[in-house]
């Protein structure tokens, strides 16, 4: 898959997954570019989340996997030599479908992973909490929870509603300055309004990452994203402009499923 | 792949059969104004009336229609431009039922007072719109682009047509200002069809955007033309 005008942030070339001998992904070719939102839909099992999860080799956690064909971010693949995996999960974040606030107070969440990856010997790890306050307000204010919880920042971060919980979430991620977010399924468990404001959320932070997100809403992906790739049992059947998708596929699978046919 | 038919489907099929419906009226309109011209006989006037106020009704049924199904099934894809082409063709096959409305009232004026010359042209005319309109439409419910393509291209002929009538008819006009009136309700006539085939040649470029997802109305030029889709 070619992006002629623009360099791709991540790109997966020829890739293949299998689970144990389950073969997840087919020589699937994808390229996300930067400062955008890419969408991921198909039916359940397709292996849009298993490909979201390959940009960061969170695949790697799970045993019994085995990739072949290389993921690309700014060009150098992931899988080489020399690639630290914690730096690769800093610039390339995730946030998931079940907002996982961790059970820690709203500050403490957000100034975690500055704590865990800014420090450089066990010695540094105390942190002093005035020079992460700043990154703690900054990612606060980026996801708009900064005013609505800057008295409140000491406050458990389970307390929150399930709207506020995923912007800490993804707080959390801004945090430690990635490059992309990687979104997998990140309103499921959120009601309609809630749903537009993490949209809108997403939209603003597009100007600024590249943000991937795997969606089974088909009305949320024609409504954010620029790109989108239709998935179909681990194949990657169709992927272009979003406008395109959804008003002229040029594939049949692609047409018979957003027109809700498939199945 | 595995498709099932949706509940939604039902609701498309009765959407094209009202247009179907529509069209059939507009084709039997024109076969009557044009027989009412020739035979003179204006007892055909009031059943066209009545068919007019039905495509009037299945207009409106039909937007109803279209305004609850965007609303309830946020169509994509082929069911949106099929919608979209619904509401387009409708509007095109009521504007066709005015023009013979327009078209019997010249055949009312003409039936007043001998006949000015024996009708070749405008007969000739009538039954090409009327295949216009009546391909259109097949060429949607098969969806036929070449068939559209054809219909769009016949409208030269019309057109051709039209200005040949015009012609001869201002020479009778010059010789004889006494033929003025009969004449003026003739060239009317000759429009109306003429218009009448253009809304058959745009109901036939909605079809072509409903198969291909391509605008073809306003053709650019050749150099900026998109590319045809592959089949």
């Amino acid at each position: 898959m070619i992006i002629k005008d623009v360099t791709p942030k991540l790109e997966a070339i020829g890739l293949n997954l299998h689970y144990g001998r389950f073969q997840a992904l087919k020589e699937v070719n994808a390229a996300i570019r930067p400062r955008a939102i890419t969408a991921i839909i198909g039916p359940s099992g397709c292996g849009k989340s298993t490909l979201l999860r390959c940009f960061n080799r969170m695949n790697d956690l799970i045993p019994g996997v085995r990739t072949t064909g290389r993921v690309l971010l700014d060009g150098h693949d992931i899988h080489g030599p020399g690639i630290a995996l914690t730096q690769l999960r800093k610039r390339v974040g995730m946030v998931f479908q079940r907002p996982n606030p961790f059970p820690l107070s709203v500050f403490d969440n957000v100034a975690y992973g500055q704590r865990v990856h800014g420090s450089r010997t066990p010695r540094q790890l105390a942190v002093p909490r005035s020079h992460l306050y700043s990154i703690v307000e900054d990612s606060l204010r980026a996801t708009m929870l900064w005013d609505a919880l800057k008295d409140r920042l000491d406050e458990p971060a389970l307390d929150l509603s399930p709207e506020q919980q995923q912007r800490l979430c993804i707080s959390r991620v801004l945090a430690v300055e990635p490059d992309v977010l990687l979104m997998d399924e990140p309103c499921s468990a959120l009601d309609p309004i809630a749903t537009e404001h993490i949209e809108e959320l997403m939209r603003k932070l597009a100007k600024t990452y590249t943000i991937a997100i795997v969606t089974h809403n088909m009305q949320q992906a024609a409504r954010v994203s620029q790109e989108t790739g239709f998935m179909l049992l681990g194949e990657l059947v169709e992927f272009g402009p979003t406008e395109a998708i959804f008003t002229r596929p040029s594939d049949e699978r692609t047409e018979a499923y957003v027109t809700g046919r498939y199945g | 792949m595995d498709t099932h038919e949706r509940h939604f489907d039902r609701e498309l099929a009765n959407l094209k059969k009202k247009l179907l419906s529509m069209a059939a009226i507009a084709e039997s309109m024109i076969d009557q104004a044009i027989s009412e011209l020739v035979t003179r006989d204006e007892s055909v006037a009031e059943p066209i009336a009545q068919s007019e106020q039905q495509l009037n009704r299945l207009q409106v049924e039909i937007d109803e229609d279209v305004v609850k199904l965007l609303a309830t099934r946020q169509p994509v894809a082929v069911d949106l431009r099929f919608i979209l082409a619904a509401t387009r063709i409708n509007s095109e096959l009521e504007r066709i039922g005015d023009l013979v409305i327009n078209i019997t009232e010249n055949v009312h004026i003409l039936a007043q007072d001998a006949p000015l010359k024996p009708l070749i042209d405008i007969p000739r005319m009538a039954e090409t719109a009327r295949k216009m309109v009546r391909e259109s439409l097949d060429a949607f419910v098969n969806s036929d682009a070449a068939l559209a393509q054809s219909v769009i291209m016949t409208d030269d002929e019309v057109d051709a047509l039209k200005d040949q009538v015009l012609r001869e008819l201002l020479t009778y006009m010059m010789a004889d200002p006494r033929t003025i009136e009969r004449a003026l309700a003739l060239i009317l006539i000759a429009r109306h069809l003429e218009r009448i085939a253009d809304h058959a040649t745009n109901i036939a470029q909605d079809v072509i955007y409903l198969i291909q997802g391509r605008d073809v109305r306003h053709p650019r030029t050749p150099k900026e033309r998109p590319p045809e889709p592959p089949a």
